[in-house]
């Protein structure tokens, strides 16, 4: 039977498994729910909305450029799907909506680099107009010109905290203040494996000398307390805890993330083998060191299987499309040792950033019961607890149908590991018994209207 | 259209930016050509729709079309993810689900 490869997402993991199918003959199916190839990190503005690319990429310009003029080479030999959501998949079939409506792509080899979205640790009045997502605050400015406010505060954890409020200050936003969950530097015993970071550890030192010198306060150890709003309901402040005390910063909009966590929903939706990563404190689908998944002939690569950073998963997505070639019974590149290599010098780095930035089950534990966890549905922490205490269950799967967390039309995206943590710290067992959150078809709300053809 | 942004603290310089005119339930919001639906009504209106279970707006969260919480409506009755739709000369939009008699 002749090899129908299809990749799901089109970030530098995807793109970088189509250009080595594309090079061995094959003309992969190229799947992006984004207008133009390059994911979150490389994602282009309208080009009514282009500025610089020293502006929109910073140390990260070279590589914008060479993603996209590989992508320019590397198009005629693809089938590219801009704005295409998969919203099933199936043993040979991926569900599709295009702009033009529903289809269906063939598969005999899959890839799902399906990346990744912030991690969030809810704070009372998150839901609220004014704050976003960090990767959605660095996606307003990045691609619509737009920040989130005028001055702005940027609380959670993790490397990508440092990076999006230096890209706010650098575009003349006023940034309230840093405030850091964890205690980067309280840990010594981390030092020499970050040291390990090179580059990406001297960026990132790099953006935090730059917010010190521009006198804008870094806190860590901090506790996020609440988002305070005017009587018009926009954002005036956020409450935290820090050295003790209680103290708020003052802004009009706030950022919020604790590092990122996989998007799994179609690995999910395939019945692929999960396992669960202490370190990065999620579930992830497993696969061997090439990103062969438990189902043959289906493949995972980049943020989507493990959150280790575009470098990586544009060797892990290279690596999958080597694995698939050779168990197509085509010869493997010399390249597969190369990109192991230098998967395996990341990962010592990679751990201790995340146990520099990791997110303790305390976060959750310590929710007040009156701050809402699931958005969608309106499900507050003391909800959760409630139906753990009264149901006698801690499988969130049967703790949601009780109290309807993670039921809404994210389908728990972003609130099934803060429930998971809920219901593991009130029922007292291990985060591993309580499960994941079964994904369904379609993975995104779609109108019925587009998938029968009909549009009004 | 005029060959500039709206004036707005909250829009950078950009390269080519033209002016385009929609209307969100009834009011007429003047955007800029190329941006989302959810930057054309996070700095207008404010919102984008009402939380369905209680009296809160809700503008959105992710900006990457995973939260599902910027969804709205079109005047023909449609539904648009507000962060996945760019904002089109003319375009109405209503934040609250239009009632069919």
């Amino acid at each position: 039977m002749e090899t129908a490869a299809v990749i799901v997402g089109a970030g530098p993991a995807g793109m970088a498994a189509a250009q080595v199918l594309a090079e061995a003959g094959l003309r992969p199916v190229v799947i992006d729910e984004g207008s133009h190839p390059g994911g979150q990190i490389f994602r282009r503005p309208q080009p009514d909305l282009m500025r610089g690319i020293r502006q929109l990429y910073g140390f990260d310009a070279g590589r914008a450029r060479a993603f996209a003029d590989r992508y320019a080479a590397l198009a005629p030999l693809i089938d590219y799907r801009p704005e295409t959501q998969v919203w099933a998949v199936s043993d040979g079939q991926v569900h599709l909506m295009e702009k033009a409506g529903a289809t269906v792509a063939h598969w005999t080899h899959l890839v799902i680099a399906s990346g990744a979205m912030d991690r969030i640790v809810p704070v009372r009045g998150w839901t609220g107009p004014g704050v976003t997502s960090l990767g959605g605050a660095q996606i307003s400015l990045k691609a619509e010109a737009s920040p989130i406010g005028r001055r702005v505060v940027f609380a959670g954890s993790g490397p990508l905290l440092y990076l999006v409020a230096y890209q706010y200050a650098k575009a003349g936003v006023d940034v309230a203040a840093v405030l850091e969950t964890a205690r980067p530097f309280a840990r010594f015993s981390q030092l020499p494996s970050l040291l390990s970071g090179g580059r990406a550890l001297a960026q990132g030192l790099f953006y935090m000398a730059v917010l010190r010198t521009r006198r804008i306060p870094i806190r860590t150890g901090v506790r996020l307390l609440d988002v305070t709003r005017d009587p018009d309901g926009r954002v005036s402040g956020i409450g935290y805890r820090w050295r003790g005390r209680d103290r708020m910063a003052t802004c009009d909009a706030l950022a919020l993330g604790h590092g990122l966590k996989a998007e799994t929903q179609i690995a999910d939706l395939l019945g692929l083998e999960f396992t669960f990563d202490e370190l990065q404190r999620q579930w992830l689908p497993r696969a061997d060191r090439d990103g062969r998944s438990s189902l043959a002939n289906v493949y995972l690569a980049g943020d989507g299987l493990a959150i280790r950073g575009s470098d990586v998963a544009e060797a892990s997505g290279r690596l999958a499309a080597f694995a698939l070639l050779h168990d197509t019974g085509c010869t493997v590149s010399a390249h597969a040792a190369q990109d192991r290599l230098s998967i395996e010098r990341a990962a010592g780095f990679r751990a201790a950033l995340d146990r520099t930035f990791a997110v303790p089950p305390t976060l959750f534990s310590e929710l007040a019961d009156d701050v809402v966890v699931c958005r969608c549905e309106g499900v507050s922490a003391g909800v959760i607890r409630q139906a753990v205490k009264h149901s006698g269950e801690a499988d969130i799967n049967r703790v949601k149908a009780f109290c309807r967390v993670g039921m809404g039309r994210c389908q728990g995206r972003l609130c099934a590991l803060a429930a998971a943590e809920l219901i593991a710290s009130t029922a007292g067992t291990d985060i591993r018994s309580v499960g994941r959150m079964r994904g369904q078809a379609p993975v995104k709300p779609m109108p019925l209207g587009d998938l029968i053809g009909r549009r009004p | 259209m005029v060959a500039e942004s709206p004036p707005n603290l909250q829009r950078l310089n950009v390269a080519q930016s033209s002016r385009v005119r929609i209307s969100v339930d009834g009011q007429a919001l003047v955007a800029r050509s190329g941006e989302t639906v959810l930057t054309a009504l996070r700095l207008g209106p404010g919102h984008v729709h009402m939380f369905e279970f209680g009296a809160e707006k809700r503008a959105g969260f992710c900006l990457m079309g995973a939260c599902q919480d910027c969804w709205l409506w079109l005047d023909d009755g449609s539904r648009r993810r507000a962060c996945t739709t760019r904002v089109e000369d003319g375009m109405t939009l209503t934040t609250m689900a239009p009632v069919r008699i």
